[in-house]
């Protein structure tokens, strides 16, 4: 055993290493199981195996004294754990056939997802076994064992972010399992307890770690992903991918069968479609670039219902907002456009057309009359100051997704109220928004946009929002204009030829009489028509509210356009399961609950485990920490630490504009500075009413900057929008500082408390901290979707004023 | 879920019950296949006002109950080939539920003297189906792979009135068109004019939307008997959006 002298000073740069592994491999593990399976079941296994962090909690607090005396030891082999199962165990969880939309009907599959949770766990496991030991081992310096533990979790979401943007996920995923036996190999020299073999061991591991070929470790996409549907065509390929952040990008050449890539393409259309190529994100949600280099006018683009608007009017300057591979920008093309402006957020998908493919799309990105703008599209016309007689917004998500509900987790700041009014703001007297959707059965999001817009409009002061709006639909696009400006009767003549020709049915013009709806593509009702005519009027809240799906609009603290879950309707389609009526169920929503569900039982378990073991403990019965306010505090810090990040990282999307900047700057910002606001308290947690005093200074100072945020946020937003994007990056950094610095200090303030009267708890309270953390990122989802971000920050407050009070 | 049988046994259909004594004592799966087919009236039943119809034709019903689908299917899933699910049969695909099969099958109202093409064979079940009912069947399947396990599993079954082709179904098959009907399985991303242009007069074409697991609606294509064109977008379920009067 290692002398205690030599124990005096914590390893603090290894915990700092595998804290930054350890985030770093669960931000890997949500591109690789996004590639994998679909997103929302990636978010629900991450989650649940997150739940090792608790599980190291109970397993320490079951034989602290046993790994206690064995520190040094224990302590380097999690570590290099981490670094093996983190591969290992993410090689393993792919092996598994596991495809959860089959769970309905076959057990076996609920057995394959709890093997994987159970696998995917393990890495974080290991982790948080390392640092939960050195927090129970070096009691005097938790404060800085948990600043070094957020600071290398800062700089692990930072680096994975830019690691991502290097190297392919299998890459990574090597690159981390290295980092975490490097950590072993530095904390042995920390720790100065170890022989050579001891080195040798993990330095060859890792060695062999890197040695690893690139293909063994490649994620390998669900057999029903559209990808690999694509792929058994014969003839077809990959010919090259792409990886950041944002996704992978695969692009497939289909030389024997055409790829025809034409979603909402009118029955009558004889156009021929060109040849193309296939582009997939995480293997899913295929666009396409069409052969075009003779820059010739592309027929089968006008018998889309996108096409209606310039069927209207000849609008001069087009705004194409999600141009993806240019469908849409060669739309504009095909009616002489002189000036288009295009928006795309993923800047591989603007260099797959305009350099790796250029020839192939006639350089399509750089004809003389098209501008491409890499960046995300509510940011660029919110900053912009000019306007376009078309601001079009393309069909942005895989029908696939859409239509089962998929998305309902993702927030989306492009369909709220808010981004219309943005939008609208930027059409010219006479020009039109054009928001083209999938029409879904039964009707949802075309609804939803309808209903949105109507709102947008209203909240601009329009009194007669019907006269400003016209729906179209075949039988797999609706497409909605919204005027800046009255319809003419002109218009409306324009409008019914247009969709004579093309099959295509009018669901809503100014003055439409009821017998021209649901005439071509015939519903047993005309819904669409019906729900236009109730929303455009004086019923349209009533009849939002009894509609039974949520097509009430979403906003931009309530960003969920995609969730249109009603708990009312569950019953019944319950009752159809077995008539065909799981797909009216919105997957997303009831994934989140699931995950909610599993991730309670555990958690109990978990922190009820220890229990048992604690009826021998006899250091604390003079204590004033007893097991339930550990319980209390330590939990409702853990959800409150969350549910503020989770909450700011949102508000912060809105003034960076851009969903993966926003997430990696804010996450690495709150976690820097809680780290600095941890190590602050390291003099200030030696008696028990400086610790009181500092608990109640800051929930205070969250309190305080958490409420000021509240109110002056969105002000302060809007006046420095205009700012560069670097300045606006260090304003967000200034304003994060301060709150994060508070939120750094009740956990370790809370736990150096424990530490000094009760030990036998301190793995406890970090297990309760785990386990409240993974609900807290689900809670938060459920209730912004429910009651708003801003609902979110102050629940946040609350739980923080109540720790206090448990302080108390 | 299978329902309890008792509920549901008095509704029985008499053609079916002598379909199934056709089967013969010799066939294990003639119990399992009789099961399927009370459970797929029971659920016509309760979603009667969305499909405009009390009971599926008998027909088709009699196809359904004919059909040995666990011939069709891999072996390890032989044993639930009959329960009302959809099935994988590998290289990505599936079969669909038998439920949604029979609603399929019977929105294309077809006659015995019909020639059908499919587009997309998949295991061949539904090609079964159709093949009891019509004259001939005209099957395409793009993967190469899946058409040649579903000929020789429609061979060995004795369907001499089918006909599988391996290739890309986007223009149809031009020798044999027009049809009567057409039911295109394989997903595309829209229905390819071609086959619109192959459907006779009168002709019925059914599209099923969804994903490889559920279906979530069903597009029938209609042509009348000028060769107008209207969709219907049928919900295979009894869900009405709308609550109360508007």
């Amino acid at each position: 055993m290692t002398a205690p002298g030599t124990l005096e000073r914590p390893p603090l740069i290894s915990i700092s290493l595998i804290s930054a592994a350890a985030l770093g491999y669960e931000i890997l593990l949500m591109r690789l199981f996004s590639i994998i399976q679909w997103h929302h079941f990636a978010y629900m296994i991450i989650s649940l195996a997150l739940l090792g962090y608790g599980a190291s909690g109970t397993f320490i607090a079951l034989a602290r004294p046993w790994l206690l005396a064995r520190f040094s030891g224990v302590y380097r082999i999690n570590l290099a754990l981490f670094g093996l199962s983190a591969v290992a165990c993410t090689l393993a969880a792919q092996q598994l056939p596991l495809n959860v939309e089959e769970i309905l009907w076959d057990w076996h599959q609920a057995l394959y997802l709890f093997a994987v949770y159970l696998l995917l766990a393990l890495p974080f496991l290991f982790a948080a076994n390392a640092v939960a030991l050195t927090l129970t081992r070096y009691r005097r310096a938790i404060a800085h064992v948990y600043a070094v533990d957020l600071l290398g979790a800062g700089l692990g979401s930072l680096g994975i972010v830019l690691l991502l943007f290097l190297v392919f996920p299998g890459t990574a995923l090597k690159l981390l399992g290295a980092l975490g036996l490097l950590a072993s190999l530095v904390a042995a020299r920390e720790l100065h307890g170890s022989h050579a073999r001891w080195q040798a061991g993990p330095l060859l591991a890792a060695l062999l770690l890197l040695a690893l070929p690139a293909e063994w470790l490649a994620p390998q996409p669900s057999p029903y992903k559209s990808l690999n549907q694509t792929l058994r065509i014969g003839g077809t390929r990959i010919i090259e991918q792409h990886s950041s952040p944002l996704g992978l990008v695969s692009v497939v050449e289909s030389p024997q069968v055409p790829l025809r890539h034409a979603p909402g393409l009118s029955l009558h259309s004889s156009a021929p479609l060109p040849a193309q190529l296939g582009v997939f994100t995480d293997a899913d949600g295929m666009t396409a670039i069409n052969h075009n280099p003779q820059r010739q006018a592309l027929a089968y683009l006008d018998d889309l219902t996108s096409a209606l608007p310039y069927y209207l009017a000849e609008p001069q300057r087009v705004l194409v907002l999600g141009a993806g591979a240019g469908a849409d920008v060669q739309q504009a093309l095909n009616h002489g456009v002189p000036h288009i402006d295009a928006v795309e957020l993923n800047p591989q998908l603007i260099a797959l057309v305009r350099e790796e493919h250029a020839e192939w799309a006639g350089q399509l990105y750089d004809h003389p009359a098209v501008r491409i703008h890499a960046g995300e599209a509510r940011g660029f016309v919110r900053r912009s100051q000019e306007t376009w007689g078309l601001v079009q917004i393309a069909l942005l998500d895989a029908f696939g997704a859409s239509s089962s509900g998929l998305h309902a987790l993702n927030e989306s700041y492009l369909y709220t109220v808010e981004a219309l009014q943005d939008y609208l703001a930027r059409v010219a007297p006479g020009g039109y928004l054009a928001i083209s959707r999938w029409i879904k059965l039964p009707p949802r999001d075309t609804l939803k946009l309808m209903a949105t817009a109507v709102r947008a409009l209203q909240a601009s002061g329009i009194t007669a929002p019907g006269e400003r709006l016209v729906l179209i639909r075949g039988w797999q696009t609706s497409t909605l204009l919204v005027k800046n400006g009255v319809f003419s009767a002109d218009e409306i003549a324009r409008l019914q030829a247009f969709c004579r020709t093309r099959a295509f049915d009018t669901a809503w013009f100014p003055g439409m009489p009821a017998d021209l709806a649901n005439r071509v593509n015939v519903f047993a009702r005309p819904w669409f028509y019906q729900a236009a005519a109730a929303l455009t009027g004086a019923r349209g809240a009533a009849f939002i509210e009894r509609y039974k799906f949520d097509i009430a609009p979403a906003t931009d603290d309530r960003p969920y356009f995609f969730h249109f879950f009603k708990w009312d309707v569950l019953p019944e389609i319950l009752a159809l399961r077995g008539q065909g009526g799981l797909p009216l169920l919105e997957a997303g929503y009831l994934v989140l609950m699931a995950t909610l569900l599993q991730a309670l039982v555990l958690s109990l378990v978990l922190i009820l485990l220890p229990l048992l073991t604690l009826r021998g403990d006899r250091d604390g019965q003079a204590s004033m920490v007893r097991p339930a306010r550990v319980v209390l505090y330590f939990f409702a810090i853990g959800l409150a630490f969350l549910f503020v990040e989770i909450a700011f990282i949102q508000k912060f999307i809105l003034f960076l504009h851009h969903p993966l900047y926003a997430v990696a700057i804010v996450l690495t910002a709150f976690l820097l500075f809680a780290g600095v606001g941890s190590a602050w308290t390291a003099r200030r947690n030696a008696r028990p009413r400086l610790v009181r005093l500092a608990t109640v200074g800051a929930v205070s100072g969250i309190a305080l900057f958490g409420l000021l945020y509240l109110l002056l946020l969105d002000p302060v937003f809007a006046a420095l929008m205009h700012l560069p994007v670097v300045i606006r990056i260090l304003v967000a950094i200034a304003l994060i500082a301060p709150l994060a610095f508070f939120m750094g200090m009740p956990f370790p303030l809370g736990l150096a408390r424990i530490a000094a009267e009760r030990p036998a708890l301190v793995p406890w309270a970090w297990g309760i901290n785990g386990c409240a953390s993974v609900l807290s990122a689900v809670l938060a989802t459920l209730l912004a979707i429910q009651f708003g971000f801003s609902a979110v920050i102050i629940a946040a407050l609350v739980l923080y004023a109540l720790a206090a009070l448990v302080m108390h | 879920m299978r329902k309890p049988a008792r509920i549901i046994s008095f509704m029985v259909c008499t053609t079916c019950l002598l379909a199934g004594a056709m089967a013969g004592d010799d066939d294990p799966f003639a119990e399992a296949r009789q099961d399927m087919i009370r459970e797929i009236e029971a659920d016509v039943r309760r979603t009667s006002l969305q499909l405009d119809t009390e009971a599926l034709d008998p027909r088709v019903m009699q196809a359904l109950a004919t059909v040995p689908r666990h011939a069709l299917v891999p072996g390890s899933l032989q044993d639930v080939a009959y329960e009302n699910r959809p099935l994988p049969i590998g290289h990505g695909q599936t079969i669909s539920q038998p439920y949604i099969v029979a609603i399929m099958t019977d929105l294309l109202k077809m006659t015995p003297a019909d020639k059908v093409l499919e587009v997309g064979t998949g295991s061949g079940y539904q090609a079964a189906i159709l093949a009891e009912l019509v004259d001939r069947v005209y099957t395409i399947e793009i993967i190469e792979a899946l058409g040649q396990q579903a000929r020789a599993g429609l061979e060995a079954l004795g369907y001499e009135n089918i006909t599988v082709r391996i290739g890309d179904g986007y223009y149809g098959w031009q020798e044999q068109a027009p049809f009567d009907a057409i039911v295109v399985t394989a997903a595309a991303s829209h229905i390819p004019p071609p086959l619109i242009e192959q459907l006779k007069n009168g002709g019925r074409m059914i599209v099923p939307v969804g994903s490889r697991f559920m279906v979530q609606q069903l597009v029938l294509v209609e042509k009348d008997l000028q060769g107008e064109v209207v969709t219907r977008q049928i919900l295979p379920v009894r869900f009405v959006p709308l609550t109360g009067t508007h």
